[in-house]
């Protein structure tokens, strides 16, 4: 076969639980706001999927500065949510990117299941948006947040919860912070999740010598970075062998090679996080250096690599 | 409109007590800066450290294409950028914020402390431009830190220095000079970039005469483009607004934020 002829057949695109991507790369939840903020240096109609801002039902300030730290290799954040809320975000800042034909997957964030059934209803009635995420692992704010994504209970009734609200590919955002991420991603699967993004940043936090103080104005943040990597990895092929749902993997990603080693790891698309910050078009690298691997190795789609290195 | 250019260096030394100018050539960013805004700048391939670093827009000749930066070495990511030299490419984001407001035909002075005095220089050139009577005001430990006299010369402009031990200038802190600067005519605007009491003392000073001006802020930042919501200060005379240094500034009126007012 020709190279053209093989480049005609190659699919790069994605069915992620229902979730249709042009390609395997997304953007992370709360590294590429509403999309804008990055719209002079990338074609955000060329990313897989742009997860926006985490969004709650009423607007939220956030936690007080410092809100950031960079660690070897990584960085900690304590945003804290900060987000004008569910209605600003469906009226003010969806409609460009709709326009833009953007694939948007709301990131939804409850202080009760009642909040995310809510939210979930209200996007549901919302044209435009392609899935949700749910974002039961934040480690930064004090209700909510990361204790849902803990308990293997409340995450199968959140899941359940938003599920009854809409018909919209549903995807909950698991927490690295448990013992037994497996557990945690059955309760998702039990509770009707279509697919799982893993994983969320691992608690940490720094200390400043000066002032012996914690640097963080919120104490703890999420590490995130190249640091993270090998945890996720190793926590998205486990979740890979033992839960049959497709997997939105990330953590740490910087390029291709990266990426590559989560998809052969279990996960069938990727999100890249921390990365937009150190190369605002890693994305759209990345989807075309999928592409070009796809293409030497004689492939006809990135889904044969799915999981391609579970033993 | 900012945007990724990889620039080439020109030029980058040592010109004072861990400060060093950085020149390159980036036509794109060059073309659309002003004074006040930033770049973000990425210290090579590496993943450690892996975050870019703001710095300010010390001069930029758009014609020449040319940005220059002057830095002072307090880490790791400094200390890579000081490795940088003569024709090497180094990937920059920019030009970022918001710059500061330019008044026309009116007396202003601009007050640095430290290196702080590096975004008063590209000022300097456009108010010069605006015919406005420029004052520069630059304070600093002690003379070695003292390396901008030469450049704030050749725009015309009247260049004060305050030290600390007094081996340059006034002997003393920037902001005493800065009162017996400023008492003997009246000034119209105040443009200030330094440590945070510094500036606080500054805009305490500005609003018990009735001086209206701008400060730029320096803080740590991840995207530097209002993504990540990483550098919020807040609003003053409020417990829960907050702005992004990033995007909504780094520039921002003498009263609208809170400043800390001790250590720096």
């Amino acid at each position: 076969m020709n190279e053209e002829t093989r480049e005609n057949l190659i699919d790069m695109s994605v069915n992620l639980g229902g979730l249709k991507m042009q390609n395997p790369v997304a953007v992370a939840s709360g590294t590429f706001g509403y999309g804008r903020e990055y719209q002079d240096f990338i074609d955000i109609s060329r990313i897989g999927a742009v997860i926006v801002k985490g969004t709650t039902l009423e607007e939220r300030c956030g936690n007080p500065a410092p809100r950031i730290y960079e660690t070897p290799a990584g960085m900690l954040n304590a945003i804290g949510l900060e987000n004008p809320g569910i209605d600003v975000f469906l009226n003010v800042y969806l409609p460009s990117l709709i326009e833009d034909r953007v694939t948007v997957i709301a990131n939804i964030a409850g202080n009760t299941v009642d909040e995310y059934a809510l939210l979930s209803r209200k996007i549901d009635k919302h044209p435009g948006i392609a899935g949700i995420e749910l974002n039961i692992s934040c480690p930064n704010v004090k209700q909510g947040g990361m204790q849902f994504g803990t308990d293997p209970d409340l995450v199968k009734q959140v899941v359940e919860a938003v599920k009854s609200e809409t018909s919209l590919p549903v995807i909950p955002k698991l927490s690295p912070n448990v013992t037994d991420i497996v557990s945690i991603a059955r309760a998702a699967r039990d509770g009707g999740a279509d697919a799982l993004s893993m994983i969320n940043t691992l608690m940490g936090m720094a200390v400043d010598i000066d002032r012996r103080k914690p640097v963080l104005g919120n104490i703890f943040g999420g590490l995130s970075g190249p640091a993270i990597k090998p945890v996720a990895l190793r926590m998205i092929y486990q979740v890979y062998k033992e839960v049959d749902l497709p997997i939105l993997g990330g953590g740490g990603i910087l390029n291709t090679r990266d990426a590559l080693e989560f998809i052969m790891a279990g996960a069938s698309a990727v999100s890249i996080g921390t990365g937009n910050f150190v190369n605002p078009v890693v994305a759209e690298e990345i989807a075309l250096g999928l592409e070009k691997y796809v293409t030497e190795q004689g492939l006809t789609g990135i889904n044969e690599l799915v999981g391609a290195a579970v033993l | 409109m900012p945007l990724a250019e990889k620039g080439t260096v020109i030029s980058n030394h040592q010109t004072g007590r861990d400060l060093w100018e950085m020149e390159f050539l980036a036509p794109g960013i060059a073309a659309e800066s002003k004074p006040g805004q930033f770049v973000n700048v990425r210290l090579g391939d590496y993943s450690d450290p892996l975050l870019r670093r703001p710095l300010s827009l010390y001069d930029v000749e758009p014609d020449a294409g040319r940005i220059t930066l002057l830095y002072k070495i307090v880490g790791r990511g400094t200390q890579l950028l000081s490795r940088y030299g003569s024709g090497q490419l180094i990937d920059v984001m920019g030009p970022l914020g918001l710059g500061f407001d330019l008044v026309q035909n009116r007396r202003v002075i601009l007050i640095g402390g430290g290196v702080g005095i590096a975004p008063l220089l590209f000022l300097t050139r456009e108010l010069v431009a605006r015919h406005n009577e420029v004052i520069v005001l630059h304070g600093t430990g002690s003379s070695d830190e003292l390396c901008s006299q030469g450049r704030f010369s050749k725009l015309g402009v009247e260049y004060k220095v305050a030290t600390m031990d007094g081996s340059s200038g006034y002997k003393g802190l920037l902001t005493d000079m800065m009162k017996e600067a400023l008492e003997p005519l009246p000034t119209d605007y105040i443009y200030t970039c330094g440590p945070e009491p510094m500036m606080s003392a500054v805009a305490a000073y500005a609003s018990q005469h009735g001086i209206s001006g701008q400060l730029s802020l320096e803080e740590h930042m991840a995207c530097g483009v209002g993504a990540c919501l990483g550098c919020a200060r807040k609003l003053k005379e409020t417990d829960t607004a907050y702005v992004k240094i990033c995007k909504d500034g780094p520039v921002f009126p003498l009263d609208a934020v809170q400043l800390s007012t001790g250590g720096s």
